[in-house]
């Protein structure tokens, strides 16, 4: 029970980084401005990556396929990542709510995770500390100036926050395993983080002159979890996936 | 119009061709300095433009720091240079002449060096 709770965990962890992580590489060449491409890219990168060392700890210690065909082999419904991550790129504001909200949540839950009993884990999150440390920084500093910037651009985002709110509230997703890790002080739990992550989101939202969304606890996106996705996913994976279909045998990376 | 490559299928071609675009050039410019170790002096290597200096440093930190190591990086608004005019360079002219103010130039060098290799000294 206890494997099966951590392999749930590490997958829409990892699945969670590549998908946002291919949505936001989606943004290199187009980007707002030369420097900010460049950041955007590289960031999306740095999640490509920890979906990668995640999909690697899975591969490595619960002998499930490599990093390669558990990213670019699996069906849809396989795939547990939250429908935050799924979401189009949309205008700018979007995307940079969007990774203000994930980005939040995933350098918390890798601090929690700093201090996990499964080793793997807590060595990985100190690896990737830094980087998500940056990503939160580069988001937070998006958010405080477009928040307090010109009456276009705090509209822009007080909408974007309506819009992505009760899309990012269905990281938290519970699991019906959760229980498993947080008695194995492997992980403290979806609510732990939530608490968390709301407490910081909102003093930074309200230092930006924006509004925290109420929340409405039947609006919540879930499902992504449980491998019940938007409509967009599966037009993500057929891209993603397109070099590998098309070369089965000799495609190599 | 559709290619291989996903991101030109994404451009709105419409819109550039309409010349429905914006430029930056209502951002400054700010210069960037890196420093690769803790002490060690800040080399300059380019500029970023920006409206801020928060945002400045956040934009450096990927276009300079990205490979290597790095330690810290520092940004000046590029408007807080100071510089000689360009018709000034004359006043730079003769200063390779003017190798006695090389160290190299002392011949006493020579045997500084002799001296501190033969008692593995650094003065």
């Amino acid at each position: 029970m206890k494997n099966e709770a951590i392999k749930d965990l590490l997958f829409k962890m990892a699945d969670d980084a590549l998908i946002i992580g291919h949505r936001n590489s989606e943004w290199t060449g187009i980007g707002p401005m030369l420097e900010e491409d460049l950041a955007f890219s590289s960031m999306a990168q740095d999640k490509i990556g920890h979906a990668q060392a995640l999909y690697n700890i899975l591969h490595d210690t619960f002998g499930e396929a490599d990093a390669n065909t558990l990213a670019f082999k699996r069906e849809e419904k396989n795939f547990k990542c939250c429908q935050f991550v799924e979401q189009p790129i949309g205008e700018y504001d979007f995307s940079i709510v969007r990774q203000f909200l994930f980005d939040h949540a995933e350098l918390i839950r890798y601090d929690m995770l700093s201090q996990s009993s499964f080793l793997q884990l807590a060595q990985l999150a100190k690896k990737v500390k830094g980087e998500i440390k940056y990503h939160v920084m580069h988001a937070d500093t998006f958010v405080k100036q477009l928040g307090k910037g010109t009456e276009e651009s705090k509209a822009r985002m007080q909408s974007s926050l309506n819009y992505t709110w009760h899309f990012a509230l269905g990281i938290f997703e519970k699991s019906e395993l959760e229980n498993d890790l947080i008695f194995e002080n492997i992980f403290d739990g979806e609510e732990e983080l939530k608490n968390r992550w709301l407490e910081k989101v909102t003093s930074i939202i309200e230092a930006s002159g924006l509004k925290v969304p109420a929340t409405d606890e039947s609006k919540i996106v879930y499902g992504g979890r449980k491998g019940f996705h938007s409509e967009y996913l599966k037009p993500l994976l057929d891209e993603m996936c397109e070099v590998v279909r098309s070369d089965e045998v000799t495609a190599e990376w | 119009m559709s290619s291989l490559d996903p991101r030109v299928n994404r451009l709105d071609f419409k819109k550039l061709a309409d010349g429905n675009t914006h430029t930056n050039s209502h951002l400054i410019t700010w210069e960037v300095f890196h420093q690769e170790k803790r002490g060690k002096q800040v080399v300059h290597v380019g500029i970023v433009h920006a409206s801020t200096p928060e945002m400045a440093l956040i934009l450096a930190k990927e276009q300079y720091a990205r490979r290597g190591k790095t330690t810290n990086l520092w940004v000046a608004k590029t408007s807080d240079v100071y510089t000689f005019n360009t018709e000034d360079e004359d006043i730079f002219e003769t200063t390779p002449e003017k190798t006695f103010r090389d160290p190299a130039f002392y011949k006493v060098r020579d045997r500084i060096e002799k001296f501190q290799n033969k008692n593995k000294v650094a003065l």
